[in-house]
């Protein structure tokens, strides 16, 4: 499989693990994505220095992984190109922020050095958020949620028709690609004399497809607006989601919940 | 049922690809639109329904193809892509097929009930809930077909509906389009299907009707099948017709 291919059926897994049917898929999109933002909200407002109390957040993370029935490698496998950048955000850091901060034995921690870590931990924890609740809600349910939320239908049928044209490109540029290599042994990749036509040819073709995808929801009715209503009722599950994820970020937030545990077992 | 009066069409606007066309399809007939590459079978599938817009006048159920009437035509045609992954967009079958239902505000229970029963009738069970990037090019081909059935369309156009299918499956869209009631346009190179299932059939070339008649009668036609790059159905051939 080349890597077009690879990345294709990538994203096509994303819908096979959002049509799981563990407790998380089953709780309200909407509720999903509320929570989703108040964390991505508050892990985003700590302190540039206040790393142990950002800590705590990594529970979310943790405890929806295992109720979702996901494999946390997926998450790292899946966002491999995007995590070093990620990572990399803070890496100058240490360099403009040389305030000493603690020191452990001989070592002095800086506070150049914490604020990059605290930024790559906000990085990652945020991604995995924004993972956890693509991985665990279909697209359409997603937009179903936001159209809840009066989130203009222009924009949630952009968001939905771009999810799909991404494999649509993806799979015309696969075909391409491998239609490519098969005349052309033993040459890696595609020639750069190529790239011209190679764009051109890919661009056409997917606007030809992507027309012709179009006509066919024309056909069967689609008039601008997606028809959301599988959306499930929201249950009280859903809601105490809700109610008790919010009440434990906005603790955490509040109060530094892992000096507090550590303050109880060095004294 | 489906009238075109004059109708011309053409891409580039120097090169026809529908000429002159006068055509009137009857309530309840299967009429096979069959002709060389080119000769213009999808265009006017697609003319019917408004995805093109040519010269002349094109009337369907007593509404003329406009703008405006779209809704309501598109609403009794149902149309089988030349390309299945084109008409499979969401990401299951069962999804794909509620698709249509639901816009037209069926309940989900009894759009439920209608996808059963179309994937039985299709003996396609076993697909409802796979996803579509998982399945062949065959099941796919039946898939799609199912998504147009499901919506219970008083006009069936099909474009090459037997492409990419097995025997068995081809038997299953043969025989199931038998027993559909409703008007049927097929445009298809599979001049075996088209004998077995249609009443009357449309020879084109160059965006023309060269013939139009009895099913029978044009394809046992040698000369002029051959004449218009087209050969006799395999089971003639083997009847030595």
């Amino acid at each position: 499989m080349d890597k077009l291919s690879g990345a294709q059926s990538e994203l096509r897994e994303m819908d096979v693990l959002a049509a799981g049917i563990s407790v998380v898929h089953r709780l309200h999109p909407l509720c999903k994505l509320l929570v989703t933002v108040t964390y991505i909200f508050i892990v985003v407002s700590f302190h540039k220095y206040d790393l142990s109390g950002l800590i705590v957040m990594v529970l979310y993370p943790v405890l929806m992984f295992q109720a979702a029935e996901i494999p946390v490698r997926v998450f790292f496998y899946k966002l491999r190109v995007v995590l070093p950048l990620v990572c990399a955000v803070g890496l100058a850091n240490p360099f403009l922020d040389r305030m000493p901060l603690t020191q452990i034995g001989n070592l002095v921690i800086t506070g150049g050095v914490v604020s990059m870590l605290t930024l790559m931990l906000k990085g990652c924890l945020a991604l995995m958020a924004s993972f956890l609740l693509v991985a665990t809600t279909p697209i359409d349910m997603l937009c179903g949620a936001l159209r809840k939320l009066h989130v203009p239908k222009v924009l949630t049928a952009l968001l939905l028709l771009t999810y799909r044209y991404v494999g649509v490109i993806m799979g015309e540029a696969s075909a391409m690609s491998q239609a490519y290599s098969l005349r052309a042994p033993g040459q890696k990749g595609i020639h750069i004399s190529a790239w011209g036509s190679f764009l051109g040819q890919l661009l056409l073709r997917s606007m030809d497809r992507a027309q012709e995808l179009y006509s066919s929801m024309e056909l069967r009715g689609f008039q601008g607006e997606f028809f959301y209503s599988d959306i499930p009722a929201c249950r009280v599950s859903s809601v105490m989601f809700v109610l008790v994820s919010c009440s434990f970020f906005a603790c955490a937030r509040v109060v530094n919940i892992a000096w507090l545990l550590g303050n109880l077992v060095v004294r | 049922m489906i009238e075109f009066q004059n109708v011309s069409f053409s891409y580039d606007k120097k090169t026809p690809v529908v000429q002159d066309l006068d055509l009137v399809i009857k309530k309840g007939e299967t009429v096979g639109l069959i002709g060389a590459n080119g000769a213009g079978k999808s265009t006017i599938l697609k003319l019917m329904l408004g995805l093109l817009y040519g010269e002349g006048t094109i009337i369907v159920d007593g509404l003329s193809v406009t703008k405006a009437n779209l809704p309501m035509i598109r609403k009794k045609t149902g149309y089988v892509l030349q390309d299945s992954d084109n008409q499979m967009f969401m990401p299951t079958v069962y999804e794909d097929m509620m698709f249509g239902l639901r816009n037209y505000g069926m309940s989900r229970e009894a759009a439920e009930a209608r996808v059963d029963a179309v994937l039985e009738q299709l003996g396609l069970q076993d697909l409802k809930y796979r996803h579509n990037h998982k399945i062949s090019g065959g099941e796919k081909r039946m898939a799609a077909i199912a998504t147009v059935l499901v919506m219970q369309p008083e006009v069936i156009l099909m474009d090459e509906p037997s492409t990419a299918l097995d025997p068995f499956n081809r038997r299953t869209v043969i025989r199931t389009i038998q027993v559909l009631p409703q008007t049927k346009v097929i445009a298809s190179h599979d001049l075996d299907m088209i004998l077995e299932t249609c009443d009357r059939v449309v020879l084109l070339s160059h965006g023309k009707v060269v013939a139009d008649g009895d099913c029978g009668m044009i394809l046992r036609d040698r000369a002029l099948l051959e004449q218009n790059r087209m050969e006799l159905p395999l089971c003639m051939q083997m009847q030595g017709v």
